[in-house]
């Protein structure tokens, strides 16, 4: 652990923070979610460190408590799109044939929509739920798993230590635990960081459009949509949620960028 | 024929081909509801009989694949069908919206190509030094935020508290185009700065890519000076690329237009579409929709189609 | 006394390495180098890879490759220090009295700009020529470099001409603007070695008609020896001798020399062959899926239990797809594979266990051949548990026991191959192999990416083995030296056919099909006048026929 750099600290500290922010919500912030305490836009004070939202809400409980939903929201939709993803992808390359042609030009019929007028599309027949949310996120955002995790796989059942696995008789189970996946798996683990970023983008950007959580439910991009009339007059309760967005995700690629570099300088090295 | 009209062909077919499955894609997206249009039209309050009529109407009752390709065949002769909200022509009411996001748009492409394409050079002319390092913190920092929130930020700044132009982009066509140019100037930034970290990374890649291929140190070995290797060598070779970076993104611009225009209330495609499917109108869904991918899969061919151009190895096969 | 062309003071050059989670590192690659290079001669560079003698080549024109930087010496060219020159007279010098020929003419050639455009760049822009002028040298030069039809090759593209062409157009290049010096750096290692000869003729003619003087680099001391005036040899960044090519070749000094010279000389008697080959491959054909030709045809080879089949053959000859079809990689589309008195299924998935383990291959890339996140000891360890169930104490000693059968010794089991030399890597692999007791091992070009004492080592290693284990090699190469220091018998491919079979006595004893006769004789020898003999010889046969 000695050897992280700089940036890759701070990158972890602060997606620590936030998910540690997260998980303990309901015993840090100060008010509940949907408790009404004070005016409309109250500034910040000492009672309320963040001011007040659109209905005389606190809105640093707000923001802690909308941290989790978003959180919880993309943790779950990149658990299922890189299970998915990952899976079929690796599926694929190591089936080879009529299976990886016929999912490969699946996924790229589902990528020939644009991921959120595909969304759009959808949610305009079903009900905005956070279970939907989450499948309807993982299920488009999964596609992209599956052509990184396919091409990765590609690359390393093609190497010659693979084809002496398969002259020596080996099990497809071996080859695919024992071989393919130990050098896959780095690669794999950045691109879950950018998965997240993009699950956190996508269902904010959702929910501000009025199409992803429901209110009382508080999350980021809800959080914007309650209080953007405020920014007329100058207030900057909509734009928090943009700075706690910003700064989780730039941690997050930080991090990503670090475990890429370490892989990329260990190719057929120890680890 | 030519092998590279051949292959162009086959691209060609193979766009069709993807439009004509995206089709039944966002058909069938919109089929797989629980409920039916015609409950949600009515809400729960709706007799039998009237859910019954309206079904009827709509020809609910026809089977899936009737309903596709009476759809389609509409489509293919620019009939959009009816918005189930107000009753209007959905072609007519699209049109003026579709022109007020291609302006949008086209504003947005026309600065951020060339300022992507100028930093992305920049960047690596001072590869590793800290023109290069700040470029790409900007780029990281507006990678990470939602389009939607870049928005409010440089409304709060740029509207309220520095009043330099307005913060609603409402135009319509009495306005002069520097009255329209002045509306839209805070969305343009937007958009540019949603585009511009993707395309200028791509740039600073795809010419890196290049400038670290062996002919050109050949060509620095023959002594010619950077500018001449950038000219005669690079750039005949980094033309492809950069395009194929130019169009992903402006086929990624396509989607930011679309909270954008919901975030400066602008009368264009994408807050129509918005708009109707919080209404769950599913007609309009679908015809928007159609034309989002249509526009998608069509910039996504012109990238193909330049990289089968630009390779010396199709264009002048042995 | 004439001030000679180049003249070389204290060279030293060193790089930065970038180890993983560690502060960057200066390494350093040549420690001060002193050399001459008079006008008009050839001084051949020779050493092993990483012996710094691409990187002093690129120094007589001042550039560092990559991170590589000078950073000491003098280096005169034309009685000026270049390494003390600003870059603007730096770039007069390059490209117009410094010239470079590199390995890859393929990599080196713009794709999108006609040869002739890059041919007569530099003399152009150089003003050395009138374009007119320019173009006219160049055709002259692209006839006198023996290209076809050099008034016209000029309009094709880098892509739309062979290899071994472009190499020469590379040489055109160079030449092109009249320089006073050529570094060529390996201009032929990427070559068929009967494509080898020519391009070497015309190089060497092409010197010698124009007056140039030319830094020729290479590890291969038999080539260096065709075109040199004065040899250098290189290790690791020392200079460890330097003579004429007549001291070098006839009377070296220095142990490390003795050792190059003699390198490839390992001989090897051959075995009678026996009544009942363990492996024989019957009429067998194959192609490729999607494909409509075929790769091998018809082949019919034996080999012998104990002994050593090489088969021969350049790029695309098919040697390498018959391991594939024995192998069961690639079923035959017709013909049979009779192992051990048994027919083999063609498919590698229908094949019992047996059969798996008793034939076993090595790859010509070790690198890619083991995986890097498994230790050495799993990766030998592994065939020991899948096919003998051997686990815990039994397995370890086996491991190490094989361990000291390939000379590795003690202390490698828990090392990554990262960890580990090109040829103690390739060690491994052979362990791999040997731990599952085969009766044939398939050796698919082993020693090719290996330098070439290692590859020698590698050999013997390989001889000895076959004493001992009693086990038969198919030995796949392109090499003919490795395969005189192997063989038992040969089978000579070219084409997808046998163009000639036999033990290594009758293959390689006159009278020749025309093809083995090119091959054989295309194989530079360590000889001064090699190549001139050769290319008279054959001057004269064609005048004869």
């Amino acid at each position: 652990m000695k050897n992280i750099p700089i940036s890759a600290m701070i990158g972890l500290f602060f997606t620590g923070l936030y998910f540690l922010m997260a998980i303990l919500a309901p015993w840090i912030a100060p008010y509940g979610m949907a408790e009404i305490v004070g005016d409309v836009w109250e500034p910040s004070s000492s009672e309320f460190l963040l001011g007040t939202d659109s209905i005389g809400r606190d809105l640093l409980s707000r923001m802690i408590y909308g941290g989790r939903t978003t959180i919880f929201i993309a943790t779950a939709a990149t658990i299922l799109s890189f299970t998915l993803g990952s899976v079929m992808g690796f599926f694929a390359a190591v089936s080879g044939g009529w299976v990886d042609q016929s999912l490969s030009r699946l996924v790229d019929l589902i990528m020939s929509i644009p991921s959120l007028i595909f969304a759009l599309v959808v949610l305009s027949v079903m009900p905005t739920t956070v279970p939907i949310l989450i499948i309807l996120m993982g299920l488009l955002d999964s596609t992209r798993v599956y052509r990184l995790a396919r091409a990765v796989a590609v690359d390393i059942t093609v190497m010659d230590y693979v084809e002496a696995a398969r002259l020596r008789g080996e099990k497809i189970g071996w080859i695919i635990f024992r071989e393919t996946l130990p050098n896959a798996l780095s690669p794999l683990v950045a691109e879950m960081g950018l998965r997240f970023i993009f699950a956190v983008l996508f269902v904010s950007t959702l929910s501000f459009l009025g199409l992803g959580v429901q209110p009382p439910q508080a999350d980021w991009g809800g959080i914007v949509k309650e209080n953007k009339e405020g920014i007329n007059y100058g207030i900057q309760a909509a734009l928090y949620p943009a700075y706690a967005i910003a700064t989780l995700c730039i941690s997050i690629n930080l991090v990503a960028d670090w475990i890429l570099t370490r892989t990329t300088s260990l190719k057929g090295g120890r680890g | 024929m030519h092998p590279i009209l051949k292959l162009i062909a086959q691209r060609l077919a193979l766009g069709l081909l993807l439009l004509f499955a995206a089709s039944i894609l966002i058909f069938v997206g919109t089929s797989i509801l629980p409920g039916d249009v015609a409950q949600s039209i009515l809400g729960q309050s709706a007799t039998p009989e009237a859910l019954a009529n309206l079904r009827r109407e709509l020809g609910l009752n026809d089977p899936a694949v009737t309903r596709y390709f009476m759809w389609l065949g509409g489509v293919l002769q620019g009939d959009l069908g009816t918005a189930l909200t107000n009753g209007r022509d959905i072609a007519e009411s699209l049109g003026g919206r579709l022109k007020n996001t291609l302006f949008l748009a086209f504003w947005a492409a026309a600065i951020s190509v060339p300022l992507a394409i100028f930093l992305g050079l920049l960047a690596v002319r001072y590869k590793d030094r800290i023109p290069d390092k700040l470029i790409s913190a900007i780029t990281l920092t507006t990678i990470s935020i939602p389009e939607f929130m870049i928005g409010y930020i440089l409304i709060y700044w740029v509207a309220i508290k520095w009043r330099l132009f307005p913060s609603v982009a409402i135009i319509n066509d009495s306005m002069s185009l520097g009255e329209k140019l002045n509306a839209i100037a805070i969305p343009v930034m937007v958009l540019t700065l949603v585009v511009l970290a993707h395309m200028m990374r791509m740039t600073r890649a795809a010419i890196l890519n290049v400038m670290q291929s062996a002919y050109i140190e050949t060509a620095e070995l023959k002594g010619l000076g950077m500018l001449k290797i950038i000219r005669k060598h690079a750039f005949p070779n980094a033309v492809a690329p950069i395009v194929n970076v130019v169009m992903l993104n402006l086929a990624y611009l396509v989607v930011g237009v679309v909270v954008v225009e919901v975030v400066f209330a602008y009368p264009g495609m994408g807050q129509y579409l918005v708009d109707h499917v919080s209404k769950r109108d599913v007609p309009v869904v679908q015809a928007c929709g159609l034309i989002f991918a249509a526009v998608y899969i069509g910039l996504n061919l012109v990238a193909d189609i330049v990289s089968i151009l630009a390779n010396p190895r199709l264009r002048h096969p042995k | 006394m004439t001030v000679p062309l180049l003249k070389v003071r204290g060279l030293k050059i060193g790089a930065t390495a970038y180890p993983p989670g560690e502060k960057p590192v200066a390494i350093k690659i040549v420690h001060g180098v002193d050399f001459d290079l008079e006008a008009g001669k050839v001084l051949g560079l020779i050493g092993e890879s990483g012996a710094g003698k691409s990187t002093i080549g690129l120094a007589a024109m001042a550039y560092g490759r990559g991170g590589v930087e000078i950073t000491g010496g003098e280096v005169w060219v034309n009685g000026r220090d270049i390494l003390k020159e600003n870059l603007r007279n730096l770039r007069r010098l390059r490209g117009a009295e410094v010239t470079y020929v590199s390995q890859s003419a393929a990599a080196s050639f713009n794709p999108a700009k006609k040869i002739m455009e890059q041919v007569t760049e530099a003399a152009i822009f150089q003003n050395k020529f009138s374009k007119a002028d320019a173009e006219a040298r160049a055709v002259d030069l692209f006839r006198r470099l023996g290209l076809p039809e050099p008034e016209t090759i000029g309009k094709r593209y880098p892509h739309q001409v062979s290899g071994g062409q472009l190499q020469r157009c590379m040489t055109a290049l160079a030449l092109c603007p009249e320089p006073d010096l050529v570094v060529f750096d390996e201009p032929t290692t990427a070559l068929d070695v009967t494509t080898q000869i020519d391009v070497l003729a015309a190089i060497k003619e092409a010197i010698a008609a124009t007056g140039v003087a030319a830094l020729y680099i290479t590890h291969d001391l038999a080539v260096v020896a065709q075109v040199s005036d004065h040899i250098m040899v290189l290790q690791q960044g020392d200079m460890v001798e330097y003579g004429t090519v007549d001291q070098i070749i006839n009377n070296p000094q220095e142990e490390y020399t003795k050792a190059l010279v003699s390198v490839r000389s390992i001989r090897h008697e051959e075995k009678t062959p026996t009544d009942n080959p363990l492996l024989r491959v019957e009429n067998v054909t194959a192609r490729y899926r999607g494909t409509n030709f075929d790769v091998l045809k018809k082949i019919n080879v034996d080999i012998h239990p104990g002994q050593t089949l090489a088969v021969v053959g350049e790029s695309g000859s098919g040697k390498s797809t018959l391991a594939r079809v024995i192998t069961g990689l690639l079923p035959p589309s017709d013909g049979t594979i009779t192992f051990d008195g048994r027919v083999l299924n063609p498919a590698l998935a229908t094949r019992p266990v047996e059969d798996l383990r008793e034939m076993q291959m090595i790859y010509q890339m070790a690198d890619t051949a083991m995986n890097p996140r498994q230790t050495v000891g799993t990766i030998i360890g592994r065939p020991l548990e899948f096919y003998f169930g051997l686990r815990g104490k039994a397995k370890q000693k086996r491991i190490q026991e094989l361990l000291d059968e390939i000379e590795l010794g003690k202390g490698f089991q828990d090392r990554y191959p990262a960890e580990l030399s090109g040829g103690q890597k390739q060690r491994v692999c052979i362990a791999r192999a040997l731990a599952a007791k085969p009766k044939l091992i398939i050796c698919d070009e082993v020693t090719s990416a290996l330098d070439p004492l290692v590859a020698d080592g590698i050999l013997k290693l390989l001889l000895n083995l076959q004493k001992i284990e009693d086990v038969a090699y198919l030995f796949i190469t392109h090499d003919l030296a490795t395969v005189r220091a192997i063989a038992d018998s040969i089978a000579v491919m070219f084409q997808g056919k046998v163009v000639r079979y036999g033990t290594k006595s009758q293959v390689l004893s006159p009278p020749f099909d025309a093809y083995t006769d090119l091959l054989l004789s295309s194989v530079p020898e360590m000889k001064i006048g090699w190549l001139e003999e050769t290319i008279e010889h054959r001057r004269m046969e064609s005048a004869g026929n």
